[in-house]
Order: structure tokens, then sequence, then C-alpha cells
């Protein structure tokens, strides 16, 4: 340890998230335009006087919605209040054409809850503080240029109106791969409630408080006392849309407050902007303050009681649950078991080939070949899962010894993913189908009778000459005999 | 009630509307009139209120809405389908 680096403080980042998710419905929370957007579709085509903000519009709330929030309310443990509200949050923004949101504020659908994950082998809990209902807003081009340089801005209200829910955590994350390893724990859950879907451009954006305190003021269970919270200034930084660019974007915020603290400087309290494609966070100008977004009661939309509602609503089995299941009913290793319950599509694949052969072969052929080849294909199991009837076909075929496993991995599988094809059709193309006995002994005698030199050698107890010769049948069987079974047989006709 | 000219110079800011002097004290007026209208509310006396509403939804099914062209309608400008406006920051 150098002289410098003896008299720094020892430092340790305070990091809160607030998730915004887009809930899978159908329509919009207030209206009831689609929230499923066509391949390449127009701008403000999927509008109607509600998201427009027109006057006089009433918005009607989406039982969908409030549906999927109690979903996320069970998942998180939290508890769904007898009553809530929704009130106005109102700023001048053009991607807001009511000139506020509807949000909720002092009374949100889910209050409290935890979290559970996993970080480099430790398990943490993080605290939920609140999940809220809101709509999402509209999308703004900057048109000739970035936000800064452009000189005009386009709208499009194809996304106002979707549904988002808002997930504030604690401040309870130490690190930046904590904040990323909950992002993938909770976005885990929230697919497995089906209400979310990670592949959808946008549906997910996170913002973060990050501060830093002296390393002393965390006590043994991990807490920091609220006054040093409040003490220590803290950036809030916005813009981040992905596990990894949250894990990036908070490692730089520390980095930046560190080099900071330990040169003697102040930390400035604002609001910074995740620059994605420079790396960096940058210093946005001062917005509004809390005050100023003059939060009132949202007068046309009643307050929900739907508490009730949390014992009616069936959420299915979570992620951390069905892994322990799977380990105890299939018998599977904690890293098969890890990986068929990766995602609900994958999970719910893998049990309806597990019902129908050992779950040991299941779960090899599941884990270990389809996934490796979809992912070596970039694919993922959703492109697939309309195929089970065929990959269970092709488990049928090797199970019951009508193909090789090596055929079946290594030219069936492929051309199914890579042709669309059926596994009949690369079985009967590639001429795979396991050749009759009679078929594979003419092979050993031509082999016997082709290589003299090789019997003379295996005679001689040369150890490669078997192994020679059953490469000669394959080969003249095209690939489709069982090895095991040749070898046998080269066997008794050498030895007898 | 009275409001000073500089929660109306605050309001007009978050509203991005530019005042001129005159403006500012011309609603600083206003804004004090109508506050003192609003007053009078207070001196009402109180009435039974509408019988609580609660849970009024709809369900999550697809209704026709406006086409691009109905919704561009109102804008004074447009360019490829967009509402245009100006820079924002
Ligand atoms: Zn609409």
């Amino acid at each position: 340890m150098t002289a410098q680096t003896a008299e720094q403080r020892d430092l340790t980042a305070v990091i809160g998230l607030e998730v915004h998710v887009q809930l899978e419905t159908e329509t919009k929370i207030f209206c009831g335009c689609s929230t499923q957007p066509d391949d390449d579709e127009e701008p403000n085509t999927r509008t109607c006087p509600v998201c427009l903000g027109l006057p006089g519009a009433l918005p009607v709330l989406n039982e969908g919605a409030v549906e999927a929030a109690v979903k996320v309310g069970k998942a998180l443990g939290s508890e769904i209040p007898e009553e809530t509200r929704f009130h106005r949050k109102n700023y001048y923004y053009p991607d807001l054409p009511k000139n506020f949101q509807i949000t909720q504020y002092d009374a949100p659908i889910c209050d409290s809850g935890e979290i559970e994950f996993g970080v480099d082998g430790d398990r943490r809990t993080v605290e939920i503080e609140r999940a809220h209902l809101e709509e999402d807003p509209g999308s703004l081009s900057h048109a000739g240029g970035s936000i800064d340089t452009a000189e005009y801005t386009l709208i499009d209200y194809n996304r106002a109106g979707t549904p988002l829910m808002e997930i504030v955590t604690a401040p309870d994350f130490r690190s930046a791969a904590e904040a990323r390893a909950f992002l993938a724990k909770l976005t885990e859950v929230l697919e497995y409630l089906g209400v979310f879907d990670v592949t959808r451009n946008g549906s997910l954006r996170v913002d973060a408080n990050l501060s830093i305190v002296d390393a002393a003021e965390v006590d043994e269970g991990g807490g920091i006392d609220e006054e040093t919270l409040e003490s220590a200034n803290r950036t809030e930084v916005k813009n981040i849309s992905s596990h990894k660019g949250a894990e990036k974007a908070l490692a730089y915020e520390e980095t930046r407050q560190k080099n900071a603290i330990q040169r003697g400087r102040e930390v400035e309290q604002e609001t910074r902007h995740w620059d994605e494609s420079r790396g960096i966070t940058v210093s946005m100008r001062s917005k509004e303050e809390e005050k100023d977004y003059r939060y009132f009661r949202e007068a046309d939309l009643p307050p929900l009681r739907v508490s009730g509602w949390k014992e009616e609503i069936e959420i299915p089995e979570l992620p951390d649950a069905r892994r322990e299941r799977f380990r105890e009913e299939y018998g599977l290793d904690a890293e098969s078991a890890s990986k068929l319950t990766s995602t609900k599509q994958v999970a719910d694949f893998y049990e309806r080939i597990a019902e129908k052969f050992d779950s040991g072969l299941a779960a090899t052929w599941v884990a270990d070949n389809l996934l490796g080849e979809l992912h070596y294909r970039d694919m993922a199991i959703t492109d697939v899962t309309d195929r089970l009837g065929e990959f269970t076909r092709l488990v049928e075929l090797v199970d019951t010894g009508e193909i090789t496993v090596k055929n079946a991995e290594e030219v069936v599988l492929r051309r199914m993913l890579d042709d669309r094809l059926d596994p009949e059709t690369v079985v009967e193309s590639e001429g795979l189908g396991k050749t009759d006995d009679d078929a594979v002994a003419a092979a050993v005698s031509d082999a016997i009778e082709e290589n003299p030199d090789a019997v003379e050698d295996y005679h001689a107890g040369e150890d490669g000459a078997l192994n020679f010769l059953v490469g000669q049948v394959m080969a003249e069987t095209g690939g489709s005999a069982d090895p095991g079974t040749v070898n046998e047989l080269l066997r008794e006709r050498l030895e007898g | 009630m009275t409001v000073d000219d500089d929660e109306v110079r605050h309001v007009a800011q978050l509203a991005r509307i530019d005042l001129d002097e005159e403006e500012v004290d011309r609603f600083t007026e206003q804004f004090g009139d109508i506050l003192g209208y609003f007053q009078a509310l207070d001196d009402v006396p109180a009435v039974e209120p509408d019988p609580d509403l609660a849970n009024v939804m709809r369900a999550d099914e697809v209704d026709e809405g406006l086409t691009q062209r109905e919704a561009l309608r109102n804008a004074p400008e447009t360019e490829d389908g967009y509402f245009k406006g100006p820079t924002v920051s």
C-alpha cells in the first residue's frame, strides 16, 4: 500500500433504484388503444382523444393493468392497501399531451415488499418501498441532431398511455453489480408472472440514486442510519435502459463521486443523464423540484379498493420455488435446474418433455443440446415453443434407438433449427435411420475382407486396429450403424 | 389573498410561458382576484356529498381509435406523421 492510498478514506456506495416496467396488457391504461406496436408502424396510429389529451376526454382505468399490478404486489410480498388512488403530476413537456401525467402519489397500489437475489455466490434481500401504476409518456425524436443541437422535435403518441409500473427500492445496494443482479431477478420474476416482456424495446427504464458514505458508517447488518444518508449528497442517474447499462452507469458514477471526495471536493446534488454511447454520466440542466410538480388528486378517476384481489388472483410458481422443485422432483443438479428455470418458457418446455421421457434425458436434451444450439444461433426458446411436438419426436427417435445420439445432436437438431425441417424429414433426407442388422453384418464382413493388414494388426494386439475397422464399417453404413453394435460384431467375427 | 410577482414568474416558467413585465403585473392582479373568488367557497355551507364511487374500470379490450390523419388534424405543424414542435431541454 502506498502512502497516498493509506490516507484515502474507505468509502462505500449507497444505491437505490426506481425501475419502470411496461406492463403487458392488450390496451393502454386509461383508454382502449392497443399497446402492441405493429412491425414498422407509422407514428400516431394508436391514439384516441384520451391518450392525446384532447379537451373533455375522460380516462377509464384498465382492469387488466390493475390485475397485473396486484400480481406484481403478490410476488413482491407487498401489502395491497384498502384504498389506493391516482394523482396528477404536472409538468410541461411535449411527450405529455395533457401537461400532466396520471400517476400515484400518496396511496400506491403496492406498499412495501422485498426481493431476494444472488450475487457473487451470496444471497441478498432488498427492500421494496412501493410500486405504483402510471402512464407512459409519448416518444420524442430530436430532429436534426442530439437533444442539445436539435432544430425541432417530432412527437409520436403511440406509446403514450402504455401502463407502467414504477418499483422503488430502499437504498439497499452497495455496488453496481448488486443493482444489476437485482434487475435480472426482478425482470425474471415479472416475466414469470406474464406481466412483462423483456425483449420489447423500451420495456425497462431505470433511474438510480447514488451517494457515497464512509464505509465505517455501515453497520454489521449492512444498514446505514437515516442521518448519514440524509447528509450525503446524491445524484439521480436517468436514462438507463438495461441490466448491463445499470451496472456500467452506476460503476461510472461511483468512481466519479469517490474521486471527487478523495480530492476533497463536494459532490453536487443533481440529476445526471447516462450517455450509453460515451459510457459516462453528464449533468442535466436542473429540472423542477418535487413541489413544482403540484401533485393533486385526479378527480376523473375514483379510488380503487382492490385489496381483496390479492386472494382472488392467482400467480404462477415463481423462479426460486420452481428451481427448488426441479431439483427435488426431477433429481437435477443445481446447474441444470438453474438453466431449465432461466425463463418460464424454458421451464414449461422442459416439463412438457420430462412428462414423456426420463427426466435426466429430457434435461440433457433441453438444457444442453437445445439451449446450446439456440444460443449458438442467437435464438431463444420462444423461437421454438411452437415446435414442441417436433422436438418431442426427436427425443423419441433417440430414446427408441431409431437414430444415434450423435446424428440426433449433430445433424437432425441442427437442420431442424437451420432449415426449419421436422425431424423425420431430416432423418429421411440424410439417410440416418439406423441400418438394419443384415446391412451392418455385410459391412462388417466387407471390412474384414478388404483390410487383411488391419486384421493382422488386431491379432498382433495393436490397439488402433479395431477402431480402424469400426471406422470402415461406419463409413460404409453412412454413420447410421450403432458404433457399440459394430464393435461387438467385429470382435465376435475376429475372435471366432 | 395575494400573490407576488415572483410566484407569477415561477408559475409561468413551469408552464413554459414567456411573460413581459407588464403581463406579470396584470397576472399578479388577476391571480389575486381568482384566488379571492375561490375563497368565497369557504363560506358555502357543507352539502351532502355524492355517494362514493370506487373501482370504475373497463375490460382490457381494444377499441377503435383515431386514424393518423384525424390525430394530427388539430396540430399547427406536422411532419411525416409526427406532431412537430419546438426544441425542448
Ligand atoms: Zn388512446
